[in-house]
């Protein structure tokens, strides 16, 4: 009987113990990672830590090979996220979105020409994507939203506004979603365009968060011209191309960052100890029960892949399910809570802005409204996996 | 890793559903629920014979010693549908009894459990009690003739369908009989690993099950002109209850494999959560209704207390996993070998 499992095959562990082996080597060679304010130093110590991943074999694991990727098993996937994180290696940064979803996307719905033009640079650490898909007007409705794109010959012409656009200051790429028939209500008249930020027309301006740094900008956008060759999925069909997307960022985008807070909890409760607030029961208790928490979203991203695992063996396409949004809703909120219990565990020292614990609580803030809010989440839940009537 | 259930495992648990359907159908939960204690049916032993025929309690023993030789996969799934029908009785206990206590495996003795802070689940009801003091598990009979448990004081059960005793820790009689008790050869630990896993699946069943209920219900419930179910308010709680389902269901079936502190502490945790605020919310969602005494929806939250309480209180799985975190710190991730039978 083929039953539940969890084992790793011998090819699965001698994977690990070589990347484990070559981390150990690599990591220590790294460069002192550069202040936050800095994005052009922040895009190139990034872009290194791609390269030097896919120098080593280690680049779109569980891309389709021919996406460029390696074609590797859920599995191995998972033990690269579990040891790049308990290696301590560097978070994916401004590659968050070419290799986490615009590129998954990409992978998924492009034709062979976009797959061979976008994709390989994303794997090599050359080109940086960023996601054009909130506006000032529309950001949970995402499907209201009016930038519009005209065809003219072989282009679209595009005007309008993008807010919230993380790293667009460093972006080579963008991920545009755009309303290409203006007749057609809601998500019926959009399409998904990848647009060069360098395009004329576009004007970046950054926008400060609160925890002092720029993450994240407004994006202008003046009758830029756009290929149409330069459109993944049909015209008017990009609103499901963008639920590909979205059930990326909420599926798979996350998981090693789940490895990586329970790294952090571990390091926290020796800071506790050294402090002496272990002597707290409470706290203990607290990060006790986070742990448990953190253990248990660990099996359920497992579970999560194997569930995509076994839709794409059984034809389907490896798109994360609905699922994606209970790990989505329960990852944001424990993240918040893991450095709120930070928080206490320093003392008077969370107050110390410079310490990276209280830079990580103020960031975490915005865990439980970036890529859907909770709220979202929730109705998401209700709707398409309850089967409760449309909210009001 | 393929961490999904199999053909088999779907079909085991559909089975088992289907089965205490018919055998524990919801009219024998009422008689054993019965608002006056003084007409509460007893434990049913002739349903736990039944029980025992079908192999609730001999599952994990080998084909040759008259078991299923399944593992606790399987019996993780075979509990939970237990849980789901708020199937009454030391169900964890006798399961863990059998191969050691006579007459458990096939369901013919029923065995509690002396454990956690002194409380005792269906004394009356039971034939042997297994003591936890020590290395080793030792089982006791009921009627030992040494009068050790004599001291054990009838509670008022919050949960009507499971009778308690409690008995103070440091009782006299109780210590001399932990020594006289027959030694079983199975360590203490292990035990109460098990245990507290089964535990968590049947936690784990009973909030799916109040999830169910809650969604059926604010299905068909209307105020304002609709199904109270369009309301975002309401919606919402089911969201969560759904996530609480299902974090707890990862954690119990990976904790089924590996067996791990971290996976087994997590499991109990979550699915002690899951059951009781599920059924809190459950209760929420009924309005009035689910304020009466014959709503189901009470009998799953007492459960769930009682079940909580047992085999490891939230304080203890807290304080294990904390003190896990200053051991390794990433151990609880990279741990996942499937052990065969959940042996440790
Ligand atoms: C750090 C950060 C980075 C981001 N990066 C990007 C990016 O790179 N690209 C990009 O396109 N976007 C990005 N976003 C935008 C993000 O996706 C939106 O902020 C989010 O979708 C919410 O939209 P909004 O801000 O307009 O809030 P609103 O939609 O106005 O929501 C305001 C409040 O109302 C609630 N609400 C709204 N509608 C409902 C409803 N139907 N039911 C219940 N409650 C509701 C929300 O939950 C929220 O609490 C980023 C956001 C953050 C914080």
């Amino acid at each position: 009987m083929t039953a539940v499992d969890l084992t790793r095959t011998r090819e699965e562990e001698d994977f690990r113990r070589r990347l484990r082996d070559w981390l150990h080597r690599t990591l220590p060679t790294l460069p002192p990672k550069p202040s936050p304010a800095d994005w052009p130093a922040r895009r190139a110590y990034d872009c290194a830590w791609q390269r030097a991943l896919y120098d080593a074999g280690y680049a779109g694991l569980h891309w389709p090979a021919d996406a460029g990727g390696q074609g590797a098993t859920p599995t191995q996937h998972l033990i690269f996220l579990e040891e790049t994180e308990l290696a301590g290696a560097p978070y994916v940064g401004a590659n968050f979105v070419g290799l986490l979803h615009a590129g998954p996307t990409i992978a998924v719905e492009g034709t062979a020409t976009q797959r061979a033009r976008w994709l390989p640079p994303i794997l090599r650490g050359e080109e940086v994507w960023c996601q054009g898909f909130s506006e000032p007007e529309a950001g949970s409705d995402l499907a209201s939203l009016r930038t519009r794109a005209v065809r003219d010959g072989d282009a679209y012409v595009v005007t309008g506004s993008k807010t919230w656009t993380s790293h667009a200051e460093v972006a080579d790429w963008c991920e545009l979603l755009v309303r290409t028939d203006l007749s057609a209500p809601g998500h019926r008249g959009l399409s998904w365009l990848a647009m060069r930020m360098d395009a004329p027309g576009v004007t970046v301006r950054p926008l400060r968060t609160l925890a002092g740094s720029t993450e994240f900008a407004e994006v202008f956008l003046d009758e830029v011209r756009v290929p149409v060759a330069q459109r993944v999925g049909a015209e008017n069909d990009g609103w499901r191309v963008t639920m590909v997307t979205l059930s990326f960022e909420r599926g798979t985008a996350f998981a090693g960052e789940v490895v990586a807070c329970r790294r952090t909890l571990a390091l926290l409760a020796r800071a506790a100890q050294e402090n002496g607030q272990w002597e707290d029961a409470a706290l203990r208790r607290r990060l006790g029960r986070l742990n448990a928490e953190f253990t248990a979203l660990w099996r359920l991203a497992q579970w999560n892949a194997s569930e995509a695992a076994h839709a794409l063996r059984t034809g389907g396409r490896g798109v994360p399910g609905v699922g994606a949004s209970v790990f989505k809703l329960r990852y944001s909120h424990a993240r918040q809570d893991l450095y709120d219990a930070a928080a206490e565990a320093l003392g008077p020292l969370s107050l110390d802005a410079g310490h990276e614990w209280t830079l990580e609580r103020l960031s975490s803030l915005s865990y439980t409204i970036a890529a859907g809010t909770s709220q979202i989440q929730q109705n998401i839940i209700a709707e398409r996996i309850l089967g409760l009537p449309r909210g009001r | 890793m393929d961490f999904r259930l199999s053909e088999d495992q779907r079909a085991l648990r559909a089975g088992m559903r289907d089965l205490l359907a018919a055998r524990f159908p919801r009219e024998k939960l009422r008689k054993s629920a019965e608002a006056d204690p003084a007409k509460r049916a007893p434990l049913d032993r002739a349903l736990w014979r039944e029980l025992g025929e079908i192999g609730m309690f001999s599952l994990r023993l080998s084909e040759k010693e008259g078991g299923a030789g399944l593992g606790l996969p399987e019996a993780v799934l075979v509990f939970e549908e237990a849980g789901r029908a708020l199937l009454p009785g030391p169900l964890a206990a006798t399961h863990l009894a059998a191969g050691l206590v006579p007459g458990a495996a096939d369901g013919a003795t029923v065995v509690t459990a002396l454990e956690g802070d002194g409380v005792v689940e269906q004394l009356d009801a039971a034939d042997a009690v297994l003591l936890l003091e020590g290395p080793t598990v030792r089982a006791l009979p009921v009627d030992d003739g040494t009068g050790a448990l004599a001291a054990a004081r009838p509670l008022r059960s919050v949960d009507p369908t499971t009778p308690l005793h409690y008995l103070p820790p440091a009782d006299e009689a109780m210590q001399g009989a932990e020594r006289a008790g027959q030694a079983k050869g199975l360590a203490v630990g292990r035990l109460c690993g098990e245990a507290a896993l089964l535990t968590a699946a049947q936690q784990l069943g009973s909030a799916a099950r109040t999830l169910e209920m809650a969604v059926a219900y604010v299905k068909v419930r209307t105020q304002f002109a609709r199904p109270i179910g369009a309301f975002q308010a309401v919606q919402h709680v089911c969201a969560r209850m759904l996530a609480r389902t299902e974090i707890a269901r990862s954690s119990v079936y990976a904790a089924s494999l590996t067996m791990t502190l971290g996976d087994t502490c997590a499991a109990k945790l979550l699915a002690d959560e899951a059951a009781v605020r599920n059924a809190r919310d459950c209760l929420q969602l009924h309005g009035g209704l689910g304020f009466t005494w014959d709503a189901d929806v009470h009998l799953h939250l007492k459960r769930a207390w009682v079940r909580q309480a047992q085999w490891q209180s939230a304080a203890k799985a807290e304080e294990a996993l904390a003190a896990a975190l200053l051991e390794d710190p990433g151990d609880c991730m990279t741990e996942t070998a499937n052990r065969a039978n959940g042996a440790v």
